[in-house]
């Protein structure tokens, strides 16, 4: 089963992702059971069918803005933002828009090209689900990547995971 | 100046265990080239013509004497005895072997250096004026909020993966030293009408193969508020910015799309909602930060040595020097000392290990223990008494660090070019020393004035070859390396961006082209004017006139 990195562990995660064939519309539509994301496409034109789904999830790719949510994130439990590359660093910003602007309280999950020296950006931006590509990492070497999430003890700006900056949480001596 | 406390040395230890793990992964085959590029970037670390190159992070130029010790320590050690002062006030190493930089990076550590930042698509090191605390001109000094600015864009978490590179400048005075108007942002601090602190904002400028100059976005965003803005400016950049092509990334091409009224909207937009948040600036914090910029302890003295006059009289060599390269410093018998990395034997803005060890005991004895450097890749002692001139001069001078041109036609800004960059068009550096040979006459330049010329290898311009009063760049014609000359750029308040001449010319021809230019303007000029001044007034036909001829010319119209 495909690995997730969930609140800081490695945990299996049986989740399925719809992705939309080249030219094929998001219309004709048949889903499969179970726990499931769909892309932002489809979500938009089944929004009413799919908002009675229980633990539906919607997958937006770099170039989709998370403002095409606003407003009906209630009914979503899961936001899945793509890397289609690593270099590309607009899911950060989307992250970060989801948990404060828009106040979304449900998982938000790094998928595509999620490398581990990325992870510790990702978790300071509101994502807490992390998974890199099936069989980018061996079991051993995900493991060994949560250390990543820790890389630096003591950030010094203010952001999701920590939402006051170093200069208002401690004393700092001139 | 700014001293880490436990949190900043914290941080800089954690990066050098990061970058070590990293590396080693790499040298394990774990991670690919590709993943790995963007992380030794990160980390100033390119790979070039013959080995790795190593940017070390000087935030807004300051250096300790420790720090200097410390850089002649790894140049002696890991390189090959010397260091270069960049363009954007950091130095580079040319030689390092990749599996030391972690033992490079644990040095630094040690002096409280890093190489955070220093290259990537991510916020860069933040420059500002190297007279910085010392200048008459001076509204308020920049380098307190450089550091604030410094702490906050260091690993910021939605920043890190930006379209293309992020480049930061803060000034703080009536004469522009830190290029703001060629910056991502320039940033230029004063005070309103009402006398509140705060920042004149600029966004947008640039040099590169598409040079801008930045406009301004706001007249003055007060100063709790300078971290939010930076941050709505930075997030409609990183949502919005061009990630298709590499030339079109930078931010001034999304502010140019947008046109910079709807380009603001878009940041006031955002700035709604973060403004007054948590990264909103404390009279503490900043408090705290500008108690390492206190005054040093200057004792009071006439402003007029008598020794030092003197001295000038009696020496014509130390008189000469004394006119271009010391500079007047805002407290009464202290003086700015420029020490010139120009030195016609040597690459512009190299330094030997000895020089920084000798650099590093001059600014023990004479200057509080501080140096900085220059984007025009010289050393600043900005604090150095009138009466210790003449023993700094003689030191320096024994050592090859008084060569007395500062701002004349000699003291080139000029990239490492096609001697070491794999991204080069045509060599730059021995185009500086052909020209400063032909040059070395000092009557001659002080006769020519005040004058920038500036060389990049190709059109990236690392060497600001777009605002050098005369700008050189090395082009490719047929796999052959030649030369383009533009005039009329210029840096500072009326920062403007050069224009070319006409065809460009071979390597040997250089030393004649600036020869000819000169001849024009020696010939035009009127009033004392300077090179600048002249170009600006009679446009460029008399210096085409001058470099290519009469005949040359027509021939090219007709063809045209
Ligand atoms: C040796 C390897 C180097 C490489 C591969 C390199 C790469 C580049 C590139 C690609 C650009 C253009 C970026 C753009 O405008 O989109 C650039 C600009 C620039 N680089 Fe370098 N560079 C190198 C060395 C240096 C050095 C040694 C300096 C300082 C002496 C320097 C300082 C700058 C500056 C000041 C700019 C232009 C400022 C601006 O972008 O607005 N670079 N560099
Ligand atoms: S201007 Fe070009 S040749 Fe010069 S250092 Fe920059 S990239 Fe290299």
């Amino acid at each position: 089963m495909p690995k997730l990195i969930k609140n800081g562990r490695v945990i299996d995660d049986a989740a399925q992702f719809l992705v939309l064939d080249e030219g094929q519309g998001p219309e004709a539509l048949t889903l499969p059971d179970g726990p499931l994301f769909v892309p932002l496409a489809v979500w938009q034109a089944h929004r009413g069918a799919l908002s009675g789904r229980a633990g539906l999830g919607v997958w937006l790719d770099s170039n989709e803005n998370v403002e095409e949510l606003d407003g009906n994130l209630d009914s979503i439990s899961a936001i899945a933002l793509n890397f289609p590359k690593f270099t590309d660093g607009r899911a950060y910003s989307a992250a970060a828009l989801l948990r404060s602007r828009y106040g979304f309280k449900g998982e938000i999950r790094a998928i595509g090209e999620v490398l581990r020296d990325q992870f510790f950006f990702m978790q300071r931006c509101g994502f807490d689900a992390i998974q890199p590509k099936a069989g980018k990492y061996s079991d051993t070497q995900l493991e060994e990547a949560l250390t990543s999430l820790k890389d630096f003890s003591t950030p010094y700006q203010a952001a999701i995971d920590q939402p006051e900056p170093l200069f208002r949480r401690v004393p700092r001596a001139a | 100046m700014y001293r880490y406390d436990p949190y900043d040395q914290k941080i800089v230890d954690e990066r050098v265990a990061q970058f070590r793990d990293q590396t080693r992964r790499y040298l394990a085959g774990e991670l690919t080239d590709d993943e790995f590029r963007p992380l030794r970037l990160q980390n100033g670390l390119y790979i070039q013509r013959h080995a790795p190159m190593l940017r070390i992070a000087v935030p807004y130029g300051l250096l300790s004497s420790t720090q200097v010790r410390k850089l002649a320590h790894i140049a002696r050690s890991y390189d090959k005895g010397y260091a270069h002062i960049t363009t954007r006030q950091n130095v580079q190493f040319n030689w390092p072997e990749l599996k030391v930089v972690p033992e490079i990076l644990g040095e630094l550590a040690q002096v409280q250096m890093h190489a955070i930042q220093t290259s990537g698509a991510c916020i860069r090191n933040i420059t500002s004026d190297p007279f910085a605390g010392v200048a008459g001109d001076e509204y308020l000094d920049p380098r307190p909020w450089c550091e604030v600015l410094r702490q906050w864009s260091t690993f910021h978490p939605e920043f890190a993966f930006l379209p293309r590179k992020f480049k930061i400048a803060v000034n703080g005075a009536e004469q522009d030293r830190a290029v703001i108007q060629c910056h991502d942002i320039g940033l230029e601090l004063k005070r309103n009408a009402a006398g509140e602190i705060g920042f004149r904002v600029l966004v947008g400028g640039g040099m590169g193969r598409t040079p801008i100059i930045g406009e301004e976005i706001s007249d003055f965003v007060p100063w709790q508020h300078i971290i939010t803005y930076n941050e709505a400016i930075l997030r409609v950049y990183n949502r919005y910015g061009r990630r298709d092509n590499l030339y079109k990334a930078r931010i001034k091409i999304l502010v140019k799309a947008l046109g910079v009224a709807e380009f603001k909207r878009q940041v006031e937009e955002e700035w709604a909602f973060g403004k007054d948040g948590a990264n909103t600036l404390t009279e503490a914090e900043v408090a705290r930060v500008a108690a390492h910029f206190t005054t040093p302890a200057y004792e009071t003295l006439p402003g007029e040595d008598a020794g030092y006059a003197g001295q000038r009289a009696a020496n014509t060599a130390f008189a000469a020097w004394a006119r271009r390269n010391v500079l007047a410093h805002k407290v009464p018998g202290y003086a700015i000392v420029v020490l010139s990395l120009k030195n016609p034997t040597t690459a512009p803005g190299d330094i030997t290990a000895e020089q920084l060890d000798l650099v590093a005991e001059w600014a023990d004895a004479y200057s509080f223990g501080e140096v900085r450097a220059t984007h025009e890749q010289n050393l600043v002692l900005a604090d150095v008494k009138q009466a210790d001139l003449f023993a700094l001069w003689e030191k320096a001078r024994a050592t090859g660090l008084a060569t007395p041109t500062f701002g004349l036609l000699t003291d080139i800004i000029c990239c490492p070019g096609g001697d070491f960059c794999a991204l080069a068009n045509a060599k730059s550096i021995p185009i500086a020393n052909a020209i400063q040979a032909r040059f070395d006459d000092l009557d001659y330049l002080y006769d020519i004035g005040d004058i920038e010329l500036n060389i990049s290898g190709c059109m990236n311009s690392c060497g600001h070859h777009h605002v050098g009063h005369i700008g050189i760049l090395g082009v490719d014609k047929n796999g052959e390396e030649w030369y383009q000359v533009s005039l009329g750029g210029s840096q500072g308040n009326d920062t403007s961006i050069g224009k070319v001449i006409g065809r460009s010319f071979a390597a040997a021809e250089m030393p004649d082209v600036i020869s000819k230019i000169i001849d024009v303007y020696r010939a035009q000029r009127q009033n004392g004017e300077r090179f600048i001044d002249t170009v600006r007034r009679t446009g460029l036909d008399p210096f085409k006139l001058g470099v290519y001829g009469e005949a040359a010319l027509k021939e090219r119209k007709q063809h045209a």
